[in-house]
């Protein structure tokens, strides 16, 4: 089949692939404008299979988005609101362990904690929610607060990144997801999301992380006014970064969902966008373990079908994740594991169930 | 070595076995699928474009007599929700469908217990007042009006052709192998009769297509048997336009215990039909069970059509699947993939 790739132009990126070469800027900018999705698909898989073999990872987790309340307002966010809105909520501690309470019964082993920028929950809130989850449920792991949500962290609590961190690890965080990152590029940060924290700002977050022994996610918010080359841009920083710590579990490319945001008139992804930024970030990301297929985000239709295009994960069995369905995402919120694994075999991968840290809980 | 053996005939344009199409549907992975199809594809469209056509899906009655264990849409002609359109609705739908730009309707409804021929041929007269193009009545529906009525099937066919039928879609082949059959629609007419249909529908000058629902009760060996009836046929005939495969959705249905073939299935069935049939010029995408991001995959996996626009569609609908695309949608989805979208006819002649 490598000669379907020669003809379609990328036979010098195979070659590169093949002997495990990084891919320069260049070459991810030619594999975003290649009209051949199966060509780029199949380098992709190419590097996943090297790197993944067979495995399509699943997590059994559980998300709480404590608050929608947000001060930064970002143009693609339909979740965020202004405190004033009618549509504002936060939780309370209480409320947040309520709801781990809820599923007590279920396999879950991790929650998923995200929430906006909220102008008056105090420093205590954060770390009180982390030891709530822990009381409530004593072994789970906490995945929890973006880059962006740390950096206001530590402005609440007026102390360095990494001592924030530290007092939010006592306090029960295990990790930290890698939303907020969106496109780098200050250019796109501009229009888009001006208050946020800037690029650099989600690295230095992310690497000081790392540093004290954190792993964390990278994701990229793709499909709304970012060019391809701010793309491989996006993916160049995260891979230095990621030579530098290592700390980086997975990838996640995230697809603009257009509805009920200020971009509203933009185009929604379609599948080949959807692919095909997996499977560049899987030929370029050289050094990250893992490539994610966010199944609520793209259907599990393509989910399943990105399982050969790069992707060895598909996230997991969610429920009550209200950001990507506020902003219109059509898929039901909940898969049951067991369609989760029939999708996974009938791709020709094997399923793994794993936890945060991809240890393998169970293999099918 | 055999897979070897296949490609290479694959891309040099020679027909494959039965044998070889099984092993193929076996052996290949989702590359090799897709990468063969994509090479056929281009062979025989090599200018970029994928075309749709604009009309709306009429369903004329929902009352059916055949009970097929796949289906979701019938009523049983005692269930008092059954219905037949009257006129004056088909008369609405037809201007809606023209005022959208449309150029055809597909007419098919359920086996109805006791209409006669004569209020089809007023329905075709009726609709042909409004200067359409009449795609209708699949070939159990015309099985089932030659049986009531005592004529030939050709004799049927000449009669409602002779009333304004244009053309006659390719429904009801389901798989077109008698085991499978009989075990899911056993009233409904047999494999040799739906090809017989079409053997006569072809002669008479009607082009038709040939659909395959997939994913139920049959072997992968009788996909494959399905394939080389419909190639075979077309070898004697020339006259299907196209081949559309989707699979069978379960929700609603006798046999919604059946789990729903997947979309990485699809994707192999379809690739695996456009690489088989080598003498059929279009394949279909079946982005009204695929929802939009998998049709437009399909195109890289065989497919270079994406059917109809569908501006109503009741069978799938009944089945819990709710994938609706306007032709705006269906344009930018086909430039997306890196091709030109053109509005065809039946006959795949552009508009």
């Amino acid at each position: 089949m490598e000669q379907m790739v020669v003809a379609a132009g990328l036979g010098d990126i195979l070659e590169k692939i093949k002997g495990s070469e990084r891919l320069s800027s260049d070459d991810g900018v030619r594999l975003y404008k290649s009209n051949d999705i199966l060509a780029v698909g199949y380098l992709a898989n190419l590097v996943r299979e090297r790197i993944n073999g067979d495995r399509a990872y699943f997590i059994y987790n559980q998300h709480v988005n404590y608050s929608n309340i947000c001060t930064n307002l970002c143009k693609f966010c339909a979740f965020g609101k202004d405190k004033e809105s009618p549509h504002a909520y936060e939780m309370t501690v209480d409320q947040v362990k309520a709801k781990v309470r809820e599923r007590l019964s279920e396999p879950i082993t991790e929650v998923h904690v995200v929430g906006g920028i909220h102008p008056d929950l105090p420093y205590q809130y954060y770390l009180d929610m982390l030891r709530g989850i822990k009381e409530v449920r004593p072994d789970i792991h906490i995945q929890a607060f973006t880059c962006v949500e740390i950096a206001h962290l530590a402005e609440l609590a007026g102390k360095p990144v990494d001592q924030t961190l530290k007092e939010l690890v006592s306090a029960g965080l295990g990790s930290i997801p890698g939303g907020g990152a969106e496109v780098f590029s200050p250019r796109i940060r501009q229009r888009t999301c001006e208050k946020k924290l800037s690029g650099e700002g989600w690295l230095d977050v992310a690497k000081t992380a790392h540093r004290i022994g954190l792993k964390s996610n990278a994701t990229m918010l793709y499909g709304h006014i970012e060019t391809v080359e701010e793309r491989v841009e996006h993916l160049a920083a995260l891979r230095e970064a990621q030579d530098e710590t290592g700390g980086f579990l997975t990838f996640i490319p995230l697809a603009f969902h257009p509805k009920n945001t200020e971009l509203h008139d933009l185009a929604k992804t379609t599948g080949i966008d959807d692919l095909k930024n997996i499977a560049v970030a899987r030929c370029f990301l050289d050094n990250f373990p893992h490539i994610k297929a966010y199944w609520v985000m793209i259907g599990p239709k393509l989910a399943q079908v990105a399982l050969s295009f790069g992707a060895d994960d598909v996230d997991g069995t969610v429920k009550e994740e209200l950001i990507t369905h506020m902003a219109g995402g059509e898929t039901k919120g909940v898969m049951a594991d067991t369609e989760l694994i029939r999708l996974i075999r009938d791709a020709g991968r094997q399923p793994v169930e794993r936890d945060t840290l991809y240890n393998v809980i169970r293999e099918y | 070595m055999d897979m070897q053996r296949i490609r290479e005939k694959v891309l040099a344009g020679e027909r494959l076995t039965v044998g070889e199409g099984l092993l193929l549907a076996e052996q290949g992975d989702l590359y090799q699928l897709g990468f063969l199809a994509d090479a056929v594809r281009r062979r025989k469209h090599p200018e970029p474009l994928v075309t749709y056509v604009v009309d709306r899906n009429i369903n004329y009655t929902d009352i059916c007599i055949s009970a097929c264990k796949f289906c979701a849409f019938f009523k049983a002609p005692e269930d008092p929700d059954g219905s037949v359109l009257s006129f004056a609705e088909l008369g609405e739908k037809i201007e809606e469908t023209k005022d959208l730009g449309g150029t055809q309707i597909l007419l098919q409804g359920g086996l109805h217990p006791d209409k006669p021929l004569e209020f089809y041929e007023e329905m075709l007269s009726f609709i042909k007042g409004y200067e359409i193009h009449i795609h209708g009545f699949s070939p159990p529906e015309i099985c089932h009006f030659a049986a009531l009525s005592g004529l030939s099937v050709r004799e049927v066919l000449v009669r409602l052709q002779q009333a304004g039928l244009d053309s006659i879609p390719g429904g009801g082949a389901e798989i077109l192998c008698d085991r499978v059959r009989q075990e899911t629609a056993p009233r409904k007419c047999s494999a040799d009769a739906w090809l017989g249909v079409m053997e006569e529908a072809h002669g008479l000058g009607m082009r038709t297509t040939a659909t395959m629902m997939f994913g139920h009760v049959e072997t992968m060996a009788e996909r494959i048997e399905h394939l080389d009836r419909v190639r075979a046929l077309q070898d004697k005939t020339g006259g299907f336009t196209a081949f559309i495969p989707w699979p069978f959705q379960p929700d609603n249905t006798a046999l919604s215990d059946i789990p729903k073939t997947t979309a990485f299935a699809y994707l192999k069935m379809l690739a695996l039909s456009r690489i088989f049939l080598d003498n059929i010029d279009n394949i279909q995408a079946s982005w009204v069970t695929q929802g939009p991001k998998i049709a437009q995959l399909s195109l890289f996996f065989g497919a270079n059509d994406f059917g109809s626009t569908m501006i109503e569609e009741n069978v799938v609908a009944a089945a819990g699947v709710g994938f609706r695309l306007s032709e705006q949608e269906i344009r930018a989805l086909v430039e997306g993939a890196g091709c030109v979208p053109r509005q065809r006819r039946m006959d795949y002649s552009l508009v």
